[in-house]
């Protein structure tokens, strides 16, 4: 196995997400599209840890799943209050901030 | 002999499995359905975990499997339903200018082939690896990174009042 | 090593049984009854109340057979034999060389506190049926209780240090939850918060005490013992054992003292208790009169090997237990005169007592202490119930003495009753139980040479038997006033009471019988009440004769029963259980015929071929001068401030209303006493705002001078040169360039407007490109 293998799939993932972050209205979708990048962090997290035999890329993968957890709880409970006070949960009418 | 046996299987199962991820990835961005693309986010995050264990990390790709299939993606299941999507397709789930998104996802791809190649040319994993057992992952946890895990705690502490206090109704 | 040991002596097999065997079944009982209460006690006909009072009373069954057990265990053994305490452990945590269980740790101290605790739990669950019954929490509260007297009995069956601190810490919490259980009210949660912060700042000398008591003892306790540095017994042995330095012991008994002093509320840390009051009554009566502030009292019973060894108690001098003990019993014994609430009295009673408590340990009184630590949990535990029982049923949820009582003794004959029943043996009147353990406590504290502080102790036995005479008087004798009287008076009445009476608002039944009885004038409470009054009355006239030292060795049961022999044991008769299910054979080296008292080397030198588990403590033979001398002063202390009552309040004598306002000394005293000695004032104004103040303070200048400083200089500046473009530059351009330049910052603004798009998808598109075309340039120039 090449440790390239592992990283190129890792980087088509992290793309993919990044894809989705940018074209993808809907919040629930844009959360769905972190989780990949987050994903594709992790591969790289313990192809690197194989690669130097050291185990601490495990160990910062944990905290990554724990972090993406937490992450997502956050996240729903925002696009629910969202929802909740303008019922729609599309990022495009979120525009308050508009220069 | 046999040795190179084992890494032609392992070879060949990377190829299948990451093939998949990266079709399973490409619905979850492209889908027109939330519930559908909640299903292939599924697919890849099963992927992902049997990429762990091709990386001999057993008890990641389990952490994996519990709690992002188990129940990360309730979760989102849950959010899309009381956001009341409809379970079905929709037209407008992208945005007005989703094409930006191409050009931008392309060249970080091109950006990082490039740096990737570069950098780790033809390397190749050591075909010996032993697999992490549970007990030295948490002699880790619970060693050197007791620190993080503590800082790690408060955050989960924070995200669990936080969701609390936001979606709570009153 | 210890082969020798133990073929030459006679191996006496210790008898055992189920209930000692599975003493860690009690708090499990409670604990799950919590969850039940929380989860489905809405919906249960009783709202959840059956499920704590049901497992508050299977605690106690099995401390009761615990307890039986136990003296079975001790009777079956030859005399002055050490008793192996019934230990089992689990492994709860294993790490990188670090492990501790879980498990259980019994012997006589903590059965008889187990008893104590599940006793009073018991009665207190049935008394809150009643009080609090309507109330708009009585789910929630019911499962804090339980989940309360779990906690206390956990810390109590605990085996090591850190299932200790599991057990404490749940107390804290629900101490919390429970003081403000009427959070509506301000005074209610700012009691609670200080209960919460005044208990955690004497935590922090639990977690430091343990850990360094545990990486000094852990080799040690591995290597004898085979258990590991948290464990009580291994501590105990390692302490006694001649092998912890001098600094080490030291610091760490220091910092669980500490512990103590926050959770015990001794002084400095008492001005949490009295402000505690603020929760529900029967609350009160749990957790500030028999097992949370006991907490601190029982840490230091429980390790007092590392206390006897560390602060050198029956060293010569004074140490700092028998300090802080002593000085506790008079300040608060004077703060409770000028009180007007009764549940304060009756709080800065309690911390009085305390006082006495760790005076004793301090003093090498182990076991009055502890003693006292079982009698007066029944007394005092009568006293906040019959305070509960009059706000109840005849002040109106008032605790005013002065403005809403008086009088009560006709109109509520049994809650009077036991009231005085628990008073004097508050007081130390003999045959009370009171005088059964403090007397003892005086007693010992000056035959081990503590001679000062058996004078406070009978300074504070003059005061306390004056300021429950004060009381007493205020609350049952004289005319009926205010509440009592039948006079409404909602908008001045007492704090909690307006919390506790908008709850019978909600529709409830209670609604009505509580409207009722206000108009009816004082009564007695109902029978819910007044049962657990009187069986409290009843153990605070009788549970002395446990250990009634004036009728001689008979009575002796609780020292027999409880203090640990100061035997040197051979280690792995407490290390190793051997033989069937709970059977543990001790080496008993057929005691010597005078092998009890001072004959033990434990505690004054290193125990050679064993261990010891107990010091050698001296025990004050009973002596009926002493005893007389300590009853005059309490009657001394009676008729004094019965006089001064008498006078103030039923004639108005002239010369004593308003002494302290026309007496200077007296003024000054009293408004120290009113202040509290400003120890609040120092807390919350002056070490409070001493942290937070400066911080405040410093972000506000730099606030003011530095940023400020920064945008105004930043804004002069710009303004001087704007004067000066405008003089030199756009006078002399001509219309057309400053016409030209506006247009294109105009095209430029609008050209750049639409990324100022406040769409979060732009930005991350922004984001991700720039860094995409970052990348790549990097790669470019890279390669």
């Amino acid at each position: 196995m090449f440790v390239n293998q592992f990283l190129i799939l890792a980087a088509v993932l992290f793309c993919i997400g990044v894809y989705g972050v940018i074209a993808r209205k809907n919040a629930v979708l844009v959360l769905m599209s972190i989780e990949l990048i987050l994903n594709s962090v992790n591969i790289n997290l313990l192809a690197f840890s194989m690669r130097n035999g050291s185990l601490d890329g495990h160990t910062f993968a944990l905290y990554i799943i724990a972090i993406a957890a937490a992450e997502v709880g956050v996240g729903l409970a925002m696009v629910l209050l969202m929802y909740r006070n303008r019922r729609s949960i599309d990022l495009d009418e979120l525009s308050e901030m508009k220069g | 002999m046999f040795a190179s046996d084992v890494l032609v299987a392992q070879n060949i199962g990377f190829a299948l499995i990451a093939l998949i991820m990266v079709y399973g990835a490409l619905r979850v961005v492209t889908t027109s359905n939330v519930v559908h693309a909640a299903l292939w986010l599924v697919v890849v995050l099963a992927g992902a975990a049997a990429q762990y264990i091709l990386l001999a990390a057993e008890f990641v790709a389990i952490t994996q499997v519990l709690v992002y299939i188990g129940a990360v993606m309730v979760l989102f299941l849950f959010g899309t339903m009381l956001t009341r999507a409809r379970i079905g397709a929709e037209s407008d789930l992208n945005n007005k200018n989703w094409f930006f998104g191409i050009p931008v996802a392309l060249a970080l791809f091109v950006a990082l082939a490039v740096a990737l190649d570069s950098g780790f040319g033809s390397q190749k994993m050591p075909a010996d690896a032993a697999v992490a057992t549970t007990q030295e992952i948490s002699d880790q946890i619970f060693g050197p990174y007791l620190l993080p895990f503590w800082a790690l705690s408060f955050v989960l502490l924070a995200a669990v009042v936080g969701a609390i206090v936001l979606a709570r109704r009153d | 090593m210890f082969a020798e040991a133990t073929e030459t002596a006679t191996e006496v097999v210790l008898s055992s049984g189920w209930f000692l065997e599975h003493a860690w079944v009690i708090p499990v009982i409670p604990a799950l009854s919590f969850f039940l209460i929380i989860f489905f006690g809405k919906r249960m006909p009783k709202k959840g109340s059956e499920f704590g009072v049901a497992s508050m009373f299977g605690a106690l069954v099995f401390a009761g057979g615990a307890a039986y057990q136990w003296i079975q265990r001790v009777n079956g053994a030859p005399e002055g034999a050490f008793i192996s305490p019934v230990v089992k452990t689990w492994t709860w945590w294993q790490n990188s060389g670090v492990s501790f269980g879980i498990g259980q740790h019994v012997d006589g101290l903590t059965v008889a506190i187990l008893l104590v605790v599940a006793f009073i739990s018991t009665l207190v669950q049935i008394y809150s049926l009643e009080y609090l019954r309507g109330d708009r929490r009585y789910t929630h509260f019911f499962a804090s209780l339980t989940l309360f007297s779990a906690g206390m009995l956990n810390m109590v069956v605990a085996e090591n240090m850190i299932q200790l601190i599991l057990g404490w810490e749940i107390m804290g919490l629900c101490s919390f939850l429970l003081i403000g259980h009427w959070w509506e009210e301000g005074a209610n949660s700012r009691a609670a918060l200080k209960a919460f912060f005044t208990t955690r700042t004497g935590d922090i000398g639990l977690l430091t005490g343990t850990a360094i008591l545990f990486f000094s003892a852990n080799e040690w306790t591995t290597k004898t013992l085979g258990v590991s540095g948290f464990s009580i017994r291994g501590l105990s042995s390692w302490a006694l054992s001649g092998d912890p330095g001098h600094a080490a012991i030291t610091m760490g008994a220091i910092a669980l003292f500490i512990a103590a002093i926050g959770k015990s509320g001794q002084f400095p840390l008492h001005t949490w208790l009295p402000d505690a009051m603020a929760g529900p009554t029967p609350v009160s009566s749990l957790l500030h009169s028999s097992t949370m502030v006991v907490a601190g009292v029982f840490l230091v019973a429980r390790v007092y090997p590392v206390f006897f060894k560390g602060m050198e108690i029956l060293g010569g001098s004074a140490n700092f237990i028998v300090v802080i003990g002593g000085i506790t019993i008079v300040i608060a014994a004077l703060l409770a005169f000028v009180q007007t609430d009764i549940k304060k009295v009756l709080a800065y009673s309690t911390v009085s007592q305390l006082g006495y408590m760790m005076m004793g340990l301090g003093a090498g009184a182990w076991l009055p202490a502890v003693f006292h630590i079982f009698t007066h949990a029944f007394f005092k535990a009568c006293l906040f119930l019959g305070a509960g029982s009059i706000s109840h049923s005849s002040s109106h949820h008032s605790f005013e003495m002065k403005k809403d009582m008086g009088g009560l003794r006709k109109f509520m004959p049994i809650t009077f009753g036991t009231w005085v029943i628990s008073t004097l043996a508050l007081c130390g009147v003999f045959p009370f139980s009171g005088f059964f353990s403090k007397d003892e406590i005086i007693d010992n504290v000056g035959h081990n040479g503590y001679n000062v502080f058996m004078y406070v102790g009978l300074a504070g036995a003059f005061l306390t038997a004056a300021y429950m005479t004060r009381a007493t008087y205020l609350t049952f004798f004289g005319q009926p006033r205010g509440a009592s009287a039948g006079e409404h008076h909602e908008e001045e009445s007492h704090d909690s009471h307006a919390a506790h009476d908008d709850h019978a608002d909600h529709g409830h039944d209670a609604h009505d019988s509580h409207d009722a009885h206000a108009s009816q004038g004082p009564h007695e409470s109902g029978w819910l009440i007044t049962v657990p009054l009187i069986i409290l009355a009843t153990l605070a006239l009788s549970s002395g004769f446990l250990n009634a030292l004036p009728f001689g060795e008979k009575f002796e049961n609780f020292k027999k029963w409880v203090e640990p022999s100061a035997e040197v044991i051979n280690p792995t008769g407490i290390a190793y259980v051997v033989g069937g299910i709970g059977e543990a054979r001790i080496a008993s080296e057929t005691p010597s015929e005078e092998s009890g008292h001072s004959k033990s080397p434990c505690g004054t030198e290193t125990p050679e071929q064993g261990v010891c588990a107990a010091p050698q403590l001296n025990h004050a033979p009973f002596k009926w001068s002493k005893a007389a001398m300590s009853m005059l002063i309490v009657l001394a202390g009676f008729l004094l401030s019965l006089f001064v009552c008498i006078q103030l309040y039923e004639k108005k004598n002239k010369k004593f209303v308003g002494l302290t306002e026309r007496n200077k000394v007296l003024g000054f005293g009293y408004k120290l006493l009113v202040n509290k000695y400003y120890l609040d004032v120092l807390y919350e104004k002056i070490i409070v705002r001493s942290i937070a103040h400066p911080i405040s303070a410093a972000v506000y200048w730099f606030n003011q001078k530095v940023l400020d400083g920064v945008v105004n200089g930043a804004g002069t500046t710009a303004k001087g040169i704007a004067g000066w473009v405008y003089r030199n530059i756009d006078q002399r351009v001509v219309d057309g360039a400053v016409n030209g330049t506006g247009s294109v910052a105009q095209g430029a603004g609008s050209a750049l407007r639409p990324v100022q798009s406040g769409k979060v998808n732009q930005y991350g598109a922004l984001l991700f490109g720039a860094a995409a075309i970052g990348a790549l340039v990097l790669v470019i120039v890279n390669t």
